[in-house]
């Protein structure tokens, strides 16, 4: 455990700059991520092919989107940027991240279950049945890795940056496991989207 | 140069802490593999030795980490409290959707049972996890 802690006198951001003043949930999305998990427990409810297939398409192709490009494209700019302005950056991205990504995934898992259980992919004796297993193990894994490594340190990068004397390393390197393990989760989904392909031609 | 290093405060998270962070990611990973071995047999009978083993488990290592974290001195305990607390609601949602699912999908008797348990260990993982992660890196208050 002490081989993640970083020196204590690591410089602070801005010795100067006053608090940062923002909120870590932006208040103002949680009415349409209500809209949006409102309408997902509906689409369960009535078991309406459209709309499973709606949820579980556009919150997967959006997830996989955005882990792609977090992962591969704005990672790689991030970690070429000064750090004030990797924080003004991440001051803006972040909170924004805390309500889209555990939506967008409870979107697509949670219709796309329901959706397998329609099809009846779920049974053993169905063809795709391996595939729906690997998709399992494919979601279980980014779920560890999110909920485990990204998740805490996209939230500990904003309680940080609330301090009067927010320390650089620190964020930089809580912003380096964030970062990684976007991009991990970014490759994973490249086989989410093999599998998922091949699921949806039979 | 000295006063720039003295507004830098030391916090917990600068020293060495009890491994809080790595068990949970392993009670989470315990959790998942249950959901899977579930999901891989549903809608058919899910054999439910493995599955307990897997409960039982995760059970007895967030107890572990929750006394660990107890023990820790000097922590900050009120932000501990407001990121979890806040956390749990979130996820006590998202847990509750996924018991609504089950219920819904027929699931009955003790392998609802099962579910709802590993529903609840990770629905309190998570906030430990979350709030342990934020807490360890905030100086100490006068509540602490």
């Amino acid at each position: 455990m002490a081989s993640i802690a970083e020196p204590v006198s690591a410089p602070p951001v801005a010795r100067t700059a006053p608090t940062r003043s923002f909120q870590i949930v932006p208040l103002a999305g949680l009415p349409v991520v209500a809209v949006v998990i409102v309408g997902m427990v509906v689409a369960i409810a009535t078991n309406s092919l459209w709309a499973l297939d709606f949820y579980h398409v556009v919150g997967g192709g959006l997830w996989t989107g955005i882990d792609l490009f977090l992962g591969l494209v704005l990672g790689p700019i991030m970690g070429t940027m000064s750090i004030p302005a990797r924080v003004e950056f991440t001051t803006r991205l972040m909170p924004k991240m805390v309500l889209i990504m555990p939506t967008l995934v409870t979107m697509t898992l949670g219709a796309g279950f329901q959706l397998a259980r329609s099809l009846g992919n779920l049974s053993a004796n169905s063809p795709t049945h391996g595939w729906l297993l690997a998709s399992y193990i494919v979601v279980g894994v980014m779920a560890t890795i999110a909920l485990g490594l990204l998740e805490p340190a996209n939230i500990a990068v904003l309680f940080e940056l609330r301090k009067p004397q927010p320390n650089g390393a620190r964020i930089a390197r809580l912003m380096k496991v964030f970062i990684y393990t976007a991009g991990i989760t970014g490759l994973m989904q490249i086989a989410t989207l093999v599998i998922m392909t091949h699921l949806a031609a039979g | 140069m000295e006063a720039h290093e003295a507004q830098v405060q030391l916090v917990p998270g600068d020293g060495p802490l009890p491994p809080v962070q790595q068990i949970s990611i392993a009670v989470l990973a315990l959790i998942v593999i249950g959901g899977i071995y579930t999901a891989a047999h549903l809608p058919r009978h899910v054999p439910q030795g493995p599955t307990i083993a897997l409960l039982i488990a995760a059970a007895l290592l967030l107890a572990v980490n929750v006394a660990l974290l107890t023990r820790i001195e000097h922590f900050n305990w009120r932000v501990f409290r407001q990121v979890a607390g806040w956390v749990l609601a979130a996820y006590a949602v998202i847990a509750g959707m996924l018991e609504y699912v089950f219920i819904y999908d027929h699931t009955r008797g003790t392998q609802l049972l099962i579910l709802t348990l590993m529903l609840v260990v990770f629905a309190v993982n998570i906030p430990v996890l979350i709030g342990f992660s934020v807490a360890r890196f905030q100086a100490l208050d006068r509540s602490s």
